[in-house]
C-alpha cells in the first residue's frame, strides 16, 4: 500500500505540474499605464513652397537667393513621435511603430496615422526628422518596412549603402542654376552621428505646440493635426541661405554644408490646423 | 483513498491531453551547423546568436554569391571580383570591373576571416556584415542593381533562362522555413556563408601550433622582422588591428581621401583600412588601388617612397624624422618568404567555397 501511495504522490506532482503549466493563463504584466486600448491621431504631412502648393515636376518657385527652382522630389524621414497630454504627461508611440516615411509622390505617405494612442486631450507633438543613431546602426531583422535598406518598387531608396545611413531628407529639382550637365539639384540629407566614431548628426528634434488648439482623441474621433511643411525653408533658414548656384549637389560628403540644410529644416515644420 | 483516485483519473485525464497537444514527429527544420573558432583566435566580432548557422543555409548564401543575378546584367556575381584561387581577391586587377566592364575606384579586398571584422570595405564605411552586399550590388560601377530588383528577380526563380536554373524559393524554404525572399534573409544566407570563410591553415598557422620545422630558417627570421617592423598594425592572428592609417601613399589622380569620406574628419584624410596580410601572397595587386604588382614593390614602398603628409601614420616616422622603414635588401627578401607562408592553399582549395556551378566570373 505504501508502494502505491508513492505512485499516487508522484502522479499527484505529475499532475500538478501538468496543471500549472498547461491550464494556467502565464501571468499577464500589469497594463502599460501609457497604453489601454486607445484611439487615433493622425499627423497631416502637407508639402508646400511657401504660400503655394508644392506641385512635382511642373511648378516653378523661387528660393530667397532669388533662383527658379522645380521641385521634381521630396522625400524624408519623420521617428520618434511623442504627444504631449494637457495635463502635461506625454504619450510615446512605440519604437517599432515610430518611424514613417513621407513622399511627395505619394499621397497616403503623408497621412501618418499613430495608433493605439490614450483617450485624452492632446496640445503639442514633438518628432525626429531622420532617423536615430540606435536605429541607424541595429541588426538587419530590426529595419523592416520603410527602413528596409532594399528601399521598395516604387521609390529610390532612402538608404545609403557605401556609408551605411539613412537619408533623412531627400530634395531634388531642376533650375536655371542647377548642375551644368543636366540642370539639376540634388540634397540627400543624413549622417547620424557616426557608429563608432563621432561624425555630424542631422537629425532634428520637432517640438510642435497647438497653441490654443487641442487634439481630443476619443472613441469616436480622430484629430488631424494638419502641418504644413515648407520646401523653401529646406534652402533659407535663420542663418544660411542655401544657393543651388554654389551647391547643386550636397550629400554624404559635405557633412558642414549637410549640417547648414538640417538646421534649416528642422524650422520647415508649421501648424496650420487640427479638425 | 477515493479522492486518490480521483486526483489520479485527473492526472490522468490531464496527461492524456496533454499527449494530445504534443507535436507529431515532423521533418525538422534547417539542418544546425556549428561555427568553430580557430585555436588562438580571438572570439569573432559578428553575432551568431542572430544568425545560427545552417547547412540550407550556408548553402543558398553559396549560390546567391556566386550568381550573377545579383547585378543588372545578371552576369557579375561577387565570385566575380572575389575569387576562391586569390583568396577571394580580383587577381591581377589593380581595379576591377563591374557591369558594362564599368571600373571601380579601388582594389577589391580578400573575403577571409570576414567574422572578425569590425568594419567593412577600404574606408570602413559598412560596420555590420549582414549590411555589406547592399554596397557592391548598388554601386553603379559594380553590380549596378536595386537589392528590391534582385529580391524578385530571385522571386521568379528558376527562370528558363538562366544558364543553371536554381529554385531560390526552394533554397529559402530549405534554409529558412518559408520560401518568403526578402532583404533580411538575403542577407543572412550571405552572411552564414561568408561567416564560413575562414583562413587558419596557413604552414604560418601549423608553425604557431608548434610545429618548428613548419618555417624555414629564412621565414623564421622573416618572421622576427615582421613583428618587430610590421606587427603594431598588422597585428595579432588576423594581421590587422582594423584601424584606418595612411602609409604614405602618393594620391592618384582620382584624389581618393579613404575614411574622411565617411568621417569628414581632416584627420582622416588618405586614410585606409590596414588589411589583413593573411594569404597576401595570392593577392596581388596591392594597395587600396592595386598600384602595386609585387610584394617586393611594396616593401620598397615602405623603404623608399613613404610620403610625409599630414595625416601619415607616425608609426611610419623614424627616429631620425626620415618617414619609412628602414629595411636591408636581404631583410627584405626574408619578409616576403615570411608573409608567403601565410598562404593558405587549404583554403583557396576547399570545395566548400567554390563555386557550385552557377558562377560567372571572368
Amino acid at each position: 500500500m505504501k508502494s502505491i501511495n508513492q505512485y499516487f504522490a508522484t502522479a499527484l506532482a505529475v499532475c500538478a505540474v501538468f496543471l500549472l503549466f498547461s491550464c494556467s493563463t502565464p501571468v499577464s504584466p500589469s497594463p502599460e499605464p501609457d497604453a489601454p486600448a486607445g484611439g487615433k491621431l493622425r499627423l497631416e504631412f502637407d508639402n508646400v513652397v511657401g504660400d503655394k502648393n508644392l506641385v512635382l515636376g511642373s511648378v516653378t518657385y523661387k528660393n530667397a537667393s532669388n533662383e527658379d527652382f522645380v521641385v521634381t522630389k521630396f522625400n524624408y524621414f519623420i521617428s520618434n513621435v511623442k504627444l504631449t497630454k494637457a495635463d502635461g504627461s506625454i504619450f510615446v508611440v512605440p519604437q517599432d511603430s515610430s518611424y514613417f516615411l513621407v513622399k511627395e509622390d505619394t499621397k497616403t505617405s503623408q497621412f501618418v496615422t499613430l495608433n493605439n494612442v490614450p483617450f485624452a486631450d492632446y496640445t503639442a507633438a514633438e518628432f525626429m526628422v531622420g532617423v536615430d543613431s540606435t536605429r541607424n546602426t541595429a541588426p538587419i531583422e530590426k529595419r523592416q518596412g520603410v527602413l528596409d535598406p532594399s528601399g521598395s518598387m516604387m521609390d529610390d531608396g532612402m538608404y545609403w549603402a557605401w556609408n551605411s545611413g539613412y537619408i533623412f531628407v531627400k530634395l531634388e529639382g531642376t533650375s536655371s542654376k542647377g548642375n551644368p550637365v543636366n540642370g539639376k539639384f540634388y540634397y540627400h540629407i543624413g549622417l547620424f552621428g557616426g557608429y563608432n566614431e563621432r561624425t555630424v548628426n542631422n537629425t532634428r528634434v520637432v517640438k510642435m505646440s497647438f497653441g490654443q488648439l487641442k487634439a481630443s482623441v476619443t472613441e469616436s474621433a480622430v484629430p488631424e493635426v494638419h502641418l504644413l511643411v515648407d520646401v523653401l525653408k529646406v534652402f533659407d533658414g535663420p542663418s544660411t541661405n542655401i544657393s543651388i548656384a554654389a551647391y547643386n549637389s550636397i550629400m554624404g560628403g559635405q557633412p558642414d554644408k549637410s549640417q547648414q540644410i538640417a538646421s534649416n529644416y528642422v524650422n520647415m515644420f508649421s501648424l496650420d490646423h487640427i479638425h | 483513498m477515493n479522492r486518490l483516485i480521483f486526483l489520479l483519473t485527473l492526472s490522468l485525464i490531464c496527461c492524456s491531453t496533454a499527449e494530445q497537444k504534443a507535436p507529431l514527429p515532423v521533418k525538422t527544420g534547417p539542418t544546425p551547423m556549428t561555427w568553430t573558432k580557430p585555436a588562438g583566435f580571438p572570439d569573432p566580432v559578428y553575432d551568431l546568436s542572430r544568425n545560427p548557422l545552417t547547412e540550407e543555409g550556408v548553402q543558398l548564401g553559396k549560390f546567391l554569391f556566386y550568381d550573377g543575378i545579383l547585378s543588372r546584367t545578371n552576369l557579375v556575381g561577387c565570385g566575380t571580383c572575389h575569387q576562391q584561387a586569390a583568396a577571394f581577391t580580383h587577381h591581377g586587377h589593380e581595379l576591377s570591373h563591374g557591369v558594362d566592364d564599368r571600373l571601380g575606384v579601388r582594389n577589391s579586398p580578400a573575403i577571409q576571416n570576414m567574422a572578425w571584422n569590425t568594419s567593412f570595405f577600404w574606408d570602413g564605411g559598412v560596420h555590420d556584415m549582414d549590411l555589406v552586399p547592399f554596397n557592391p550590388i548598388e554601386n553603379p560601377v559594380e553590380m549596378d542593381q536595386k537589392v528590391v530588383n534582385v529580391l524578385d528577380k530571385l522571386r521568379n526563380t528558376p527562370s528558363p533562362t538562366a544558364k543553371i536554373p536554381v529554385n531560390y524559393p526552394q533554397m529559402f524554404k530549405a534554409a529558412f522555413g518559408t520560401d518568403e525572399i526578402n532583404s533580411e534573409r538575403m542577407m543572412k544566407a550571405l552572411s552564414q556563408f561568408m561567416m564560413t570563410m575562414i583562413s587558419a591553415t596557413s604552414r604560418y598557422d601549423y608553425y604557431r601550433a608548434g610545429d618548428a620545422n613548419a618555417l624555414t630558417a629564412q621565414e623564421k627570421q622573416g618572421l622576427v622582422l615582421f613583428q618587430k617592423n610590421c606587427s603594431s598594425c598588422h597585428q595579432g592572428v588576423l594581421f590587422t588591428d582594423h584601424s584606418f592609417r595612411n602609409n604614405g601613399l602618393l594620391p592618384m589622380r582620382n584624389n581618393d581621401q579613404g575614411r574622411f569620406a565617411i568621417t569628414g574628419k581632416p584627420g582622416d584624410v588618405y586614410k585606409f583600412k590596414v588589411p589583413s596580410l593573411r594569404n597576401v601572397g595570392l593577392t596581388a595587386p596591392y594597395m587600396h588601388d592595386g598600384r602595386y604588382h609585387t610584394l617586393e614593390e611594396v616593401l620598397d614602398h615602405y623603404t623608399d617612397s613613404v610620403q610625409k603628409t599630414p595625416t601619415l601614420d607616425t608609426l611610419l616616422i623614424q627616429s631620425s624624422g626620415t618617414p619609412g622603414i628602414a629595411l636591408s635588401g636581404t631583410e627584405k627578401q626574408s619578409l616576403i618568404a615570411f608573409l608567403k607562408t601565410l598562404s593558405d592553399e587549404q583554403f583557396i582549395r576547399d570545395s566548400k567555397f567554390a563555386d557550385p556551378g552557377i558562377g560567372t566570373a571572368f
